[in-house]
């Protein structure tokens, strides 16, 4: 398991792909991520990652479940800092600048980074105070039109919005397993972050359900630089434009997503994703 | 053989309930052949008397609705705010480990403990006098460790998804308690706190300690108001001679019961008001 370069040279003079507006490498680099080691304790769960994620493109993290993919994502927001125990060391550029120097406002790192989990974890609140809170608690608006304004762009962003336009004050706990995801990321839109970090999803949800949040994820990175997560590699393969796969702790392998699943550099990455291993 | 011991238990805990559901009829029974027939809306409003058929509790329920709703008011916001600082913001160190048995240390303190304490601390040392303010500080003692525990309990069933979702946009810890996390845990906040104000209302040894035993002649007009309290005046009642006080301390007793029955029903609905506004 060599150690590959963190923007692999093959992607050099990479050809727009099909129905793909931006040519991935005019697009420039949102995260810049360099020697990352993280620790749980005593034990090292991502062993030097370096990677640079492209602003208004969708990047996948594919691996097996403990390769530390979900830690790495929950970096990048600094998620992890709420889990005792744990270290950091490396540095996380976001637009040139480290989230991990002393005197960083984790709260407005926050604002910029959104976060979308695993499982939907609505407050148990109605619908619109899902949405407002973000709005409200970082006085973000400054009247009550500009709040219901901007809960309605939110939730219309999300596609969500003609399923709820009529029961905002209904709790969030009414709707489906899909709904509350989309709900979710509406709420994350609202503070409007720059960059969207997404754990898994869909992985919770029916085939319906996680067809509707891929569409949203296409809309959404004409917008939003995206990080998604995932262990569905199909689904890697149709939302994203560039792919990372990890490999307990490191970093295999990181590629534009068509490469990545017909011609990795990496045999480790072959096998994983013909299915032979993992 | 497994199947006659499942149905031997059956029946043996079932017969433990009906011993217990037994001795508070018969409690409740007794009480009522006793007082029944001195509970009127006289003996709600009489203040005490000498004669037994005057003597009415209307001091001493006033005094003890004084007492527990500042106790109530006191013990809350020290309560819940402890609970969050060894929940939320506390480490898992060992002086933290320290603190947390000893809280459950004082919850088996004997009350009269409590009552010396008060009768030092509050009513000399803090010169609050034999008042409403030095009763209801001591029973707020009393009862901080059940509502700091329940607190804690109540924390702990907050999953952290939400705590991690307030957090994902931008909310600091503050707000992420003030907004999610303690709404969500507040009816066993308040599943808590009534059991604590349930056990203060009926205590009789910490308040006669700072002075509550004697005769009041008016119900409280303030915190600052000098004041007797039900189970001191049924204590009272109880140790006279006359057959006819007897029956005053039962009724006493049916009064302070309903007291604690209607918190109990207060609390029940407030939680589950509070439980459907967050679900469907």
């Amino acid at each position: 398991m060599n150690a590959t370069p963190p923007v692999p040279a093959s992607l050099a003079g990479v050809a727009a792909r099909p129905g793909q507006h931006v040519n991935a490498l005019d697009s420039p680099v949102k995260i810049n991520v360099d020697g990352l080691n993280f620790f749980y304790g005593p034990k090292r769960a991502l062993d030097g990652i370096s990677i640079q994620i492209r602003a208004k493109l969708v990047t996948a993290f594919i691996g097996p479940s403990g390769c530390g993919k979900s830690t790495f994502l929950r970096t990048l927001n600094r998620m992890n800092d709420i889990i005792p125990m744990t270290r950091v060391e490396g540095t996380v550029l976001i637009d040139g600048e480290s989230i991990y120097d002393a005197g960083v406002d984790v709260v407005h790192l926050r604002r910029k980074v959104g976060m979308v989990f695993q499982k939907s974890n609505p407050f148990p609140k109605s619908i619109f105070e899902n949405v407002s809170y973000g709005l409200r608690i970082n006085g973000l608006v400054k009247s009550k039109a500009e709040m219901a304004d901007r809960v309605e762009e939110s939730l219309r962003q999300a596609a969500i919005w003609d399923e709820v336009k009529d029961r905002l004050h209904d709790s969030a706990l009414a709707l489906s397993g899909g709904q509350q995801q989309r709900l979710c990321i509406a709420r994350a839109l609202a503070i409007r972050p720059e960059i969207l970090l997404m754990d898994e999803p869909a992985s919770a949800l029916d085939p319906i359900a996680t067809q509707r949040i891929e569409e949203l994820i296409y809309e959404l990175k004409k917008q939003y630089t995206i990080v998604i997560v995932t262990h569905n590699m199909q689904q890697a393969a149709r939302v994203s434009d560039f792919t990372a796969f990890f490999w307990l702790g490191r970093l295999v392998e990181f590629d534009r997503t068509d490469r990545i699943f017909t011609a990795p550099a990496e045999k480790l990455t072959e096998d994983y994703v013909t299915g032979r291993c993992g | 053989m497994r199947k006659h011991a499942d149905v031997i238990f059956e029946f043996v805990s079932l017969g433990a309930l009906l011993v217990a559901l037994a001795a508070l009829a018969a409690l409740v029974f007794d009480l009522v052949s006793d007082g029944g027939s001195r509970l009127s809306w006289q003996f709600l409003t009489n203040i005490a008397s000498r004669n037994a058929e005057n003597a009415g509790v209307y001091h001493a329920l006033m005094g003890s609705i004084w007492v527990i709703a500042l106790t109530g008011a006191l013990a809350l916001p020290a309560g819940v705010a402890a609970a969050i600082y060894l929940e939320e913001y506390g480490s898992r160190s060992r002086t933290a480990r320290f603190i947390e048995l000893n809280i459950s240390n004082l919850a088996a303190v004997p009350s009269i403990i409590y009552g010396l304490l008060g009768l030092g601390l509050f009513v000399r040392l803090m010169a609050m006098g034999q008042s409403v303010m030095a009763g209801a500080a001591t029973l707020a003692l009393l009862a901080l460790p059940v509502v700091i525990m329940s607190t804690r309990e109540a924390l702990r069933t907050v999953p952290n998804t939400i705590r991690e979702g307030s957090y994902a946009l931008g909310a600091t810890k503050w707000q992420t308690i003030w907004n999610q996390v303690l709404p969500m845990a507040l009816p066993g906040v308040l599943t808590g706190l009534i059991l604590a104000l349930s056990r203060a209302i009926g205590e009789t040894a910490p308040l006669i300690t700072i002075g509550a035993l004697t005769y009041i002649p008016f119900a409280p007009d303030g915190i600052w108001s000098k004041f007797t309290v039900l189970p001191i005046q049924v204590f009272n009642w109880v140790s006279r001679p006359q057959p006819e006080f007897k029956a005053n301390a039962a009724a006493g007793i049916l009064v302070l019961m309903v007291l604690l029955l209607s918190m109990n029903a207060i609390a029940i609905v407030v939680r589950d008001r509070q439980q459907r506004r967050g679900r469907a």
